[in-house]
C-alpha cells in the first residue's frame, strides 16, 4: 500500500476514456462499480464539454456480486451499441471490475455486436492514466490501421499529427498552432489523432508520408508501431519554446524533402525580444524548480535555461515511463532528476532546492502557495482554470509568447524588487507581502495556515529559523530579500560546515557571500 | 407522534430502475465530513481510482495538505492478502508521524477493499489497541457498490454511534440527538431555537470535534436533519434512542413541522412554540417570496443524487408553487420519507434507482423548465438549451432551517435568472428578485 494525498495521474481507464472522448464514433463500455461515473465530470466540468463522454458504465452494486456481473456487462454492451451505434466499441474494466475477472473482451466478442470490438487490458494496480491512454490509442490504431496496405505513391509532404487528447494540457490550441505552422511550411496535415479522429481516420494513417508525435506519452508507442508495420518515420521533437520550434520546423521540412531555409514564414514571436529587453535583466539566474509530465518538464527546463536565462535548480517528472529522457535532460543542467509520483517527495525537493519560481502542476501550485513561492502551471494535472477560453497554446511561436507572459507574471517586478532590498520596513511593501501587482497586502494568509501542521513547522523551520546562528547574523540574514534568503542561508551554512565555523556570525555570512560569488 | 403512513394512491407508483447509475459513491461525503470535524482524518483504503475521485470531486477547494488520503492498494497487496494488514499499519504509522494532531482516524472502505473482503473492522480494533485510542480509530464503508453519495455520511455516523461509550462516559445523557451534518451556522441557529423552546441536553451528530459525545440511551430521542440516515437511525435505535418522526427542515414549512414534532415530543406549549418561531417563520416566508416569481408554475425534473430529492420537491411544490414532473432518488427509505411523499401532489412520478439513458429520454420528452441533476449531466443538458441546477450544491450549501429558506429558493432561481440575463430576455420578475 502507498499513502497518497495527491495523485498525479488517474487510473489507466481514465486514460482510455480520454481517448474515447477525444474521438468520434468510438464508444467505451466500462465494467465499473457505481460511483466511477465521477470521471464524466472531468470532461463535462473541467474541460466544459457540451456532451457526455461516450462511455457506458455497468455501475454494478454489492447485490449484483451475488448474481452475474458478466450478464450486466453483456446487457450494457448490447444497449450501448443499440443506442449509440458506434463505429468501434472499446471494452474494459476499472480497478474493481479487474478483481472480478469477468473478461469484458471475451464477453463482448461472444456477443457479436456487429461493430469492431477493441478489448483493453489495463492493469489498474500497476499502471496509470497516461499509460492507459497510450495503450488504448495503440490498440485502436492497430485494429484499424493494421490490415491496411500503404499506398505506393505518397506525397512526401503529407503527415499526421499524433498525440493530442481530451483533457490534455492546452492540446486544443497546440493543435491549432502547430497545424497552422505546418501549413505555412508547405506541409499537408492529413489526420490529427486521437483528438477529433474517427476509426475511419485511423485507417487512413498509413496514407501519409510520416508522423509527427506532439505528445510522446500518448503517441510514442503508436508511432513506433506505425514505423515498424508501415515503415512510417516520425518526428518527435516537441515544439515547445522558440528554439525547439525552430528545430522542429527544420526536422519536419527535412523529412518532407523541403529546403531547410524558412524564408517565406512570418515568425509571430515576441518572446525572444521580450527576454532580451533590459526589463528582463533581473530574470538572470533566478532559481527555478520544474516538475510535470516528461514532455513539458524537459521543454520547460530548456526554455527556462536557454531562452529566459533562469537557473534550473530542480527538474523532475511523475512519469516513470519517461524517466530516462528526464534524467538525460537534467544532466544538461548539472542536476539530478527527481523521478517520483509521490507529491511529498516533490515537496521535500522543493524545500531543499529553495527556488524563486516553481513551474509545475496543480499540486506544485499548492506546495508553492504554502511556501509562498511564485508558481506557474506548465503541465497536467490541471484544474478548470487551465482550460481557458482564450487562445493559449504552449507549442509553436504563439506558445512561446504565452509562456513568457505566464512564467514571468508571478515574479515580483524589477523595480519593486530593488526597492525591497533598499528599504525594508515599509508598512505596506514589506518582506512578507505578496508582490504588489498580484494581491493586496495581507491576502496571502491561506486558510490552511491557520492550523499549523507538522509540515508547516518543517517548512517554517527550514525557511525562517536558522539554528546555530548568532543573533546578529540572523538579523543580517533577514536583510537579504526573501526570495534569495533561503539560498543565502544554505550557502552560508554549507560554507560554515566546510570550515568548521560555529556559531555563524555576520562575518561568516559575508565570507560565504564572497566565497560563492566566484 | 407518528404521522399516518401515506396510502399508496397519494404517492403514485414508484418507478424502480436498474441500469447505469450516474451518481457519486459514498467516498465523496469525505469532502464535507473532513471539514465538519477538523480533528478527524479520513484514510480511504482503496485504489488509484478512489484517490482520483476524491481529488477530482473536491477540485480547487483542496489545499496541499488535506485531511484525507488514500492508502492505494498495489499489485503486491493483491497477490497475497496476509500482509495487507501490516501494510496498512505501516501507512497509518507514516500518516500519524506527519499529522500527530489527529484525534480520530477514520478508515474508509472502498469497492476494491470490499470486493477482496479486507477486514477494516479488525484493522481498526488492532490500531485502537496499538495506539491506545489516541487517535481513536473508526471504520465504515463508502464504497460505490454499497453506498451512494450521502450514504457515506450515513455509514460514518452509524459507526460513530456504535463507537459511543454507553453511559460510562462522563456527562449527562443526551435528551435529543439531531443527526445529520449541518452547516455550522445552521447548527447554531437550530441550537438557539431548541434552547428557546426549553429543550436541554441537545447533541448534534456529528459534532464539530471528535470527542464531544454524550451518552445515548433509552431516555434519548433523536430527530433526523437529513433524509439519508437509515443506518444511523438503526444504530441509534439499537442504543435505545427513539425517533421523532417528521419531515425534514427544508423551507419554512419543513422547518416548522420538524421543530413542531420535537416540541410536541418534549411537551412544549403551543404558546411558547409560536412565540419562538413566529419571527423566523415570517422571515423565511418573506425571503422565499422574493424568488417565487422565478419558480412558480415552472416544471421541474429531479435526477437521483442525495436522497434529499423528495424533500426538495415538496419544498419546490408547496412553497414555490413549482410543478414537479419526476422525483428521482438513489434510494427511498420508506419510513423516513413517508411524510414528504405524502405531501407531494398526486401524479408526481417517483423513481428509485436509475437507468440514466432511459431517464434522460423521459426528461427530454418532458421538456422541463429546470432539471436538478449531477455535474456529469448538467453541461450536456445546458448545451441542448435546457436549464439545470447541479445537485451536489445542496450538500455543500447551508440550506436547512428558517434563515436559509430564501437561500434555498435562490439556488433554484439562480439558473433561471441567469438564463434570463444572458439571453437578454425581458424579465418582469427581475425586480421582484433583486
Amino acid at each position: 500500500m502507498k499513502l497518497t494525498m495527491w495523485t498525479y495521474e488517474g487510473p489507466p481507464h481514465v486514460g482510455a476514456m480520454r481517448i474515447a472522448a477525444s474521438m468520434t464514433g468510438v464508444h467505451y463500455v466500462l465494467h465499473a462499480p457505481q460511483g466511477d461515473t465521477y470521471a464524466d465530470l472531468l470532461f463535462t466540468m473541467i474541460e466544459r464539454r457540451q456532451s457526455r463522454p461516450p462511455v457506458t458504465y455497468t455501475t454494478f452494486q454489492a447485490r449484483d456480486l451475488a448474481s452475474s456481473t458478466a450478464d450486466i456487462f453483456k446487457t450494457a454492451c448490447q444497449n450501448a451499441v443499440d443506442r449509440f451505434q458506434p463505429d468501434a466499441l472499446l471494452v474494459g474494466a476499472s480497478c474493481t471490475a479487474e478483481l472480478l475477472q469477468d473478461d469484458p473482451g471475451g464477453l463482448a466478442k461472444t456477443l457479436d455486436v456487429g461493430v469492431p470490438v477493441v478489448a483493453l487490458e489495463l492493469p489498474s494496480y500497476q499502471k496509470k492514466e497516461a499509460w492507459g491512454a497510450a495503450e488504448t490509442f495503440y490498440r485502436l490504431v492497430r485494429s484499424f490501421a493494421g490490415g491496411v496496405t500503404r499506398p505506393a505513391k505518397i506525397a512526401p509532404n503529407s503527415c499526421n499529427i499524433l498525440g493530442p487528447t481530451a483533457l490534455g494540457f492546452r492540446n486544443r490550441d497546440d493543435v491549432t498552432e502547430i497545424t497552422r505552422l505546418l501549413k505555412e511550411n508547405g506541409l499537408d496535415v492529413r489526420v490529427v489523432a486521437p483528438l477529433g479522429a474517427s476509426p475511419a481516420d485511423l485507417s487512413r494513417l498509413p496514407e501519409a508520408a510520416f508522423n509527427i508525435v506532439l505528445y510522446p506519452e500518448i503517441a510514442d508507442v503508436t508511432a513506433r508501431w506505425l514505423k515498424k508495420t508501415h515503415g512510417m518515420p516520425f518526428v518527435s521533437t516537441v515544439p515547445i519554446g522558440v528554439q525547439a520550434t525552430k528545430v522542429f520546423i527544420t526536422e519536419v521540412r527535412a523529412m518532407a524533402g523541403l529546403p531547410a531555409t524558412v524564408d517565406a514564414v512570418d515568425i509571430q514571436e515576441r518572446s525572444t525580444w521580450y527576454a532580451k529587453s533590459v526589463d528582463s535583466n533581473y530574470l538572470t539566474n533566478k532559481r527555478v524548480f520544474i516538475f510535470g509530465d516528461a514532455t513539458h518538464a524537459i521543454a520547460a527546463a530548456r526554455i527556462a535555461s536557454c531562452e529566459l536565462g533562469f537557473k534550473v535548480c530542480g527538474l523532475g517528472t511523475y512519469m516513470r515511463e519517461f524517466a530516462r529522457e528526464v534524467r538525460e535532460a537534467a544532466q544538461e543542467f548539472g542536476i539530478e532528476a527527481l523521478i517520483t509520483d509521490d507529491h511529498l517527495d516533490v515537496e521535500q525537493a522543493i524545500i531543499a532546492a529553495r527556488p524563486e519560481l516553481v513551474l509545475g502542476t496543480q499540486m506544485e501550485r499548492h506546495i508553492a502557495k504554502r511556501m509562498r513561492v511564485p508558481c506557474a502551471v506548465i503541465s497536467a494535472p490541471v484544474h478548470v482554470q487551465d482550460f481557458p477560453a482564450r487562445y493559449s497554446p504552449q507549442m509553436g511561436f504563439e506558445g512561446a509568447n504565452v509562456i513568457f507572459d505566464a512564467w514571468v507574471h508571478p515574479l515580483m517586478m524589477g523595480l519593486e524588487e530593488h526597492l525591497l532590498q533598499m528599504f525594508r520596513d515599509d508598512f505596506e511593501f514589506n518582506d512578507g507581502a505578496v508582490a504588489s501587482h498580484l494581491h493586496e497586502a495581507g491576502s496571502v494568509a491561506a486558510p490552511e495556515m491557520a492550523a499549523p501542521t507538522v509540515l508547516a513547522q518543517v517548512v517554517d523551520q527550514a525557511l525562517d529559523q536558522p539554528v546555530g546562528w548568532t543573533v546578529e547574523a540572523e538579523k543580517e540574514l533577514k536583510k537579504i530579500p526573501f526570495f534569495v534568503r533561503g539560498k543565502a542561508r544554505r550557502n552560508t551554512e554549507l560554507f560554515a560546515a566546510g570550515k568548521g565555523i560555529q556559531p555563524i556570525t555576520v562575518e561568516t555570512l559575508y565570507d560565504a557571500k564572497a566565497h560563492f560569488a566566484r | 407522534m407518528n404521522q399516518p403512513l401515506p396510502t399508496p394512491c397519494n404517492t403514485g407508483s414508484t418507478i424502480r430502475q436498474r441500469g447505469q447509475h450516474e451518481v457519486f459513491c459514498g467516498l465523496t461525503s469525505i469532502i464535507w465530513l473532513h471539514r465538519k470535524i477538523p480533528d478527524a482524518f479520513f484514510l480511504v483504503v482503496g485504489s488509484r481510482t478512489c484517490a482520483h475521485l476524491i481529488q477530482s470531486a473536491a477540485g480547487v477547494m483542496i489545499f496541499s495538505e488535506p485531511r484525507f488520503a488514500t492508502a492505494i492498494m498495489e499489485e503486491r497487496d493483491l497477490a497475497g492478502m496476509a500482509d495487507m494488514h501490516d501494510e496498512l499499519d505501516r501507512v497509518v504509522e507514516k500518516l500519524l508521524e506527519r499529522r500527530p494532531e489527529i484525534r480520530m482516524l477514520v478508515l474508509v472502505g472502498s469497492c476494491p477493499s470490499e470486493v477482496i473482503k479486507f477486514d477494516l473492522g479488525r484493522a481498526a480494533e488492532r490500531l485502537n489497541a496499538r495506539y491506545a485510542s489516541r487517535p481513536r480509530v473508526l471504520c465504515y464503508s463508502g464504497s460505490g457498490i454499497e453506498t451512494t453519495f450521502t450514504q457515506g455520511e450515513d455509514n460514518f455516523l452509524a459507526a460513530l454511534v456504535r463507537g459511543l461509550p454507553g453511559d460510562v462516559r462522563l456527562g449527562r445523557p443526551a435528551q435529543l440527538v439531531v443527526a445529520g451534518s449541518l452547516a455550522d451556522v445552521v447548527e447554531d441557529q437550530m441550537a438557539r431555537l431548541l434552547a428557546d423552546l426549553g429543550i436541554e441536553d441537545v447533541v448534534f451528530l456529528p459534532g464539530r470535534s471528535s470527542d464531544v459525545l454524550a451518552p445515548i440511551g433509552p431516555q434519548t430521542r433523536y430527530g433526523l436533519a437529513q433524509p439519508y440516515l437509515g443506518a444511523t437511525a438503526a444504530a441509534l435505535e439499537s442504543a435505545g434512542a427513539r425517533r421523532i418522526d417528521a419531515i425534514f427542515p427544508l423551507g419554512e414549512e419543513g422547518t416548522t413541522a420538524w421543530l413542531q414534532a420535537i416540541a410536541t415530543t418534549f411537551g412544549v406549549s403551543a404558546t411558547r412554540f409560536d412565540a419562538v418561531t413566529a419571527a423566523p417563520r415570517r422571515r423565511a416566508r418573506e425571503a422565499t417570496a422574493h424568488y417565487r416569481p422565478w419558480i412558480e408554475g415552472k416544471r421541474i425534473f429531479l435526477f437521483p443524487d442525495s436522497q434529499m430529492e423528495p424533500s426538495l420537491a415538496r419544498y419546490l411544490n408547496r412553497e414555490l408553487d413549482a410543478e414537479i414532473i419526476e422525483v428521482g432518488s438513489p434510494y427511498l427509505h420508506r419510513e423516513h420519507v413517508a411524510g414528504e411523499l405524502a405531501m407531494l401532489p398526486p401524479g408526481v412520478s417517483i423513481s428509485e434507482g436509475q437507468d440514466v439513458e432511459v431517464q434522460i429520454d423521459r426528461c427530454r420528452a418532458a421538456r422541463p423548465d429546470l432539471i436538478v441533476c449531477g455535474m456529469g449531466l448538467a453541461n450536456p443538458f445546458e448545451a441542448q438549451g435546457l436549464v439545470t441546477k447541479w445537485s451536489i450544491e445542496f450538500a455543500f450549501t447551508p440550506i436547512h432551517g428558517y434563515e436559509q429558506a430564501g437561500d434555498l429558493a435562490e439556488l433554484f432561481a439562480r439558473p433561471l435568472m441567469r438564463q434570463s440575463l444572458l439571453s437578454g430576455a425581458a424579465s418582469p420578475s427581475r425586480r421582484a428578485a433583486s
